[in-house]
């Protein structure tokens, strides 16, 4: 598989980002090379193979519907990077 | 002219009324304050992991139950990516290839007649947060107290052929999940909203059109408006010999018409894959039945059992069912007095109109159907007139007194003694002597008049077929 810096674009489109040009040209060969490295992966013959998204074993963990342990609006206040009348502040989105 | 049919599918959200989030321990309350129901997990913070909240998955099963859906043994959630504020991780936890119910169906009414909408699937995902954008402000403001709120999203098949149809399956569904009791179904606070996917084609051929999606669509009027409004806009744009662009429109209200809020070029591209941070459902017989066990007789049934066990006609099956609460309320009342019509009569005239007055809900009754059914019972026992009925059932209403109580208190018993009556007109006749003359000669609106000066001193309370019965044999008889 490859990718050219068009689907980078693509992909910073879909995450908001402004890329310079060299940006986009640095993460295209990153990319290039994670991919490249996550390719090896073909060369194992899975013929047979049940295809999966765990590995644990483990299915139905739940919890029960009971609310607790909301943060106090203080903590989460600190931890935005703004915070104005009671509420996060981000660039206009419309 | 090429005659176009609409072709119709909705997306019906539904919130899930459980007491804390899908995968996060923060209370789902609306009109909390901004941004107090938010946790680890609601916020996306780094290392918060999302556990599964039990009670969503039963909610859903029930659902898919009561819509004829297949429950899927092996379920799996995945992340939809999208970038927005009102998401903090990036992505919506949502199911993809595994909807936890499939291959469902509706039987809708509309004008008399029942049609078979298909669902196709129902999958659970968690709501995004809130954005407010003030006009002259640079900035949005984001409340996450809704983030991470159970959702269910319904999708029917596109099977849906007219606006009122969409409308009617609108309306069933919140009725179902209102019977269920899995989702209140407040479309103005939007714990019940819908998209709708609108495409046009020659009528006679099977080839879908161009669609496109009408987004957040929260009362059975702007349903029915928007889509009507859609297929007038794409027929025209079809007859100038353009072509529909496929896009994702708004309805406003105030303008009456749909506009375009982005093309699905880039809106599509969500990137799916399973997320590795929740473990499989696996959902066995056992589990089915056990919630299985726990349906209520759902609306369509009710309505049947009211029609054909009743005899009542669709008008009333239809009042008398739209709320679980009403159905309850009429079983209950009957129980005490058995005359279905009467009783259907009451509860949809007198009783909805009055709590309509006050603003109140079925559950707020302050009327006790057992009152209900015993006040229709004094009627037909000719133990009140209709007329004072209505007096007793106001101040039923105003007190939540039994009718007995009430008609005893205030004397309001009607009078069927034929004596007592009898002697109350022989005192009205003689006291007009002119009208009597006047009535034999001719004039049979004086009839009026004695009935009149009779239930005046009786305070209406003469029993008027008794009334009516003794005074036309005095007048012929005399």
């Amino acid at each position: 598989m490859s990718l050219d810096q068009k689907d980078v674009l693509h992909v910073a489109k879909l995450s908001a980002l402004e890329l310079s040009e060299q940006e986009a040209e640095e993460f295209t060969k990153d990319l290039q090379d994670i991919l490249g490295y996550v390719e090896r992966l073909e060369s194992v013959d899975v013929h047979g193979v049940v295809p999966t998204s765990h590995v644990h074993g483990i299915v139905n963990d739940f919890r029960d519907d009971i609310a607790k342990n909301s943060l106090k609006l203080e903590e989460v206040a600190e931890m935005a990077p703004e915070f104005k009348g009671g509420g996060f502040r981000v660039p206009k989105v419309l | 002219m090429i005659q176009y049919e609409a072709v119709i599918g909705l997306e019906v959200h539904a919130q899930l009324s459980t007491g804390s989030k899908i995968f996060a321990n923060s209370g789902t309350e609306a009109g909390r304050e901004p941004n107090t129901l938010c946790d680890p997990v609601t916020l996306g913070l780094p290392g918060a992991l999302p556990v599964l909240n039990k009670r969503v998955v039963d909610f859903a099963i029930k659902l898919g139950l009561a819509t004829n859906c297949s429950i899927t043994r092996e379920n799996e959630f995945a992340r939809k990516h999208y970038f927005y504020p009102d998401l903090p991780k990036g992505y919506q936890i949502s199911q993809y290839d595994k909807p936890i119910c499939q291959h469902g169906h509706l039987l809708v009414r509309v004008g008399g007649e029942e049609r078979r909408v298909g669902i196709t699937r129902i999958h659970l995902e968690e709501d995004a947060g809130k954005n407010v954008h003030g006009e002259h402000e640079t900035t949005s403001f984001i409340d996450l107290n809704r983030a991470g709120v159970p959702l269910v999203e319904i999708v029917s098949e596109p099977e849906i052929r007219s606006p009122e149809e969409a409308g009617a399956y609108m309306r069933q569904m919140r009725q179902i999940v209102r019977y269920l009791d899995i989702c209140d179904g407040n479309m103005e606070e939007g714990s019940l909203r819908c998209d709708a996917n609108i495409s046009l084609r020659k009528v006679g051929t099977e080839k879908l059109g161009t669609k496109v999606e009408i987004k957040n669509l929260n009362s059975f009027r702007f349903v029915e408006r928007a889509i009507r409004y859609e297929i007038t806009r794409q027929t025209t744009v079809l007859e100038q010999g353009d072509e529909i662009v496929q896009e994702t429109r708004l309805w406003d209200e105030q303008k009456a018409s749909t506009r375009s809020m982005r093309s699905k070029e880039y809106a599509e591209d969500y990137r799916y894959f399973p997320d590795p941070d929740l473990l499989p459902i696996v959902v066995d017989n056992d589990w089915i039945e056990r919630i299985r066990a726990t349906l209520p007789e759902l609306p369509e049934q009710v309505y049947l059992r009211f029609k054909k066990g009743h005899q009542l006609d669709d008008y009333y099956c239809e009042l008398l069912t739209e709320e679980k609460h009403t159905a309850r309320y009429y079983d209950k009342a009957l129980e005490v007095h058995h005359n279905q019509t009467a009783l259907a009569n009451w509860i949809t005239t007198e009783l909805f109109g009055r709590l309509n007055k006050e603003n109140l809900g079925m559950e707020e009754c302050p009327v006790s159907p057992e009152n209900l059914g015993t006040l229709v019972k004094l009627i037909d026992e000719d133990v009140i007139s209709g007329k004072i009925a209505k007096t007793v059932f106001d101040e039923m209403f105003s007190t939540g007194a039994s009718p007995n109580s009430i008609v005893e208190a205030t004397g309001l018993q009607q009078i069927s003694n034929r004596d007592e009556i009898g002697g109350i007109i022989d005192e009205v006749l003689t006291q007009h002597p002119e009208q009597i003359a006047e009535f034999r000669d001719g004039k049979t609106k004086m009839l009026g008049f004695f009935v009149g000066q009779i239930m005046k001193r009786t305070a209406g309370k003469a029993n008027p077929k008794v009334v009516n019965e003794l005074l036309m044999a005095k007048l012929k008889g005399d």
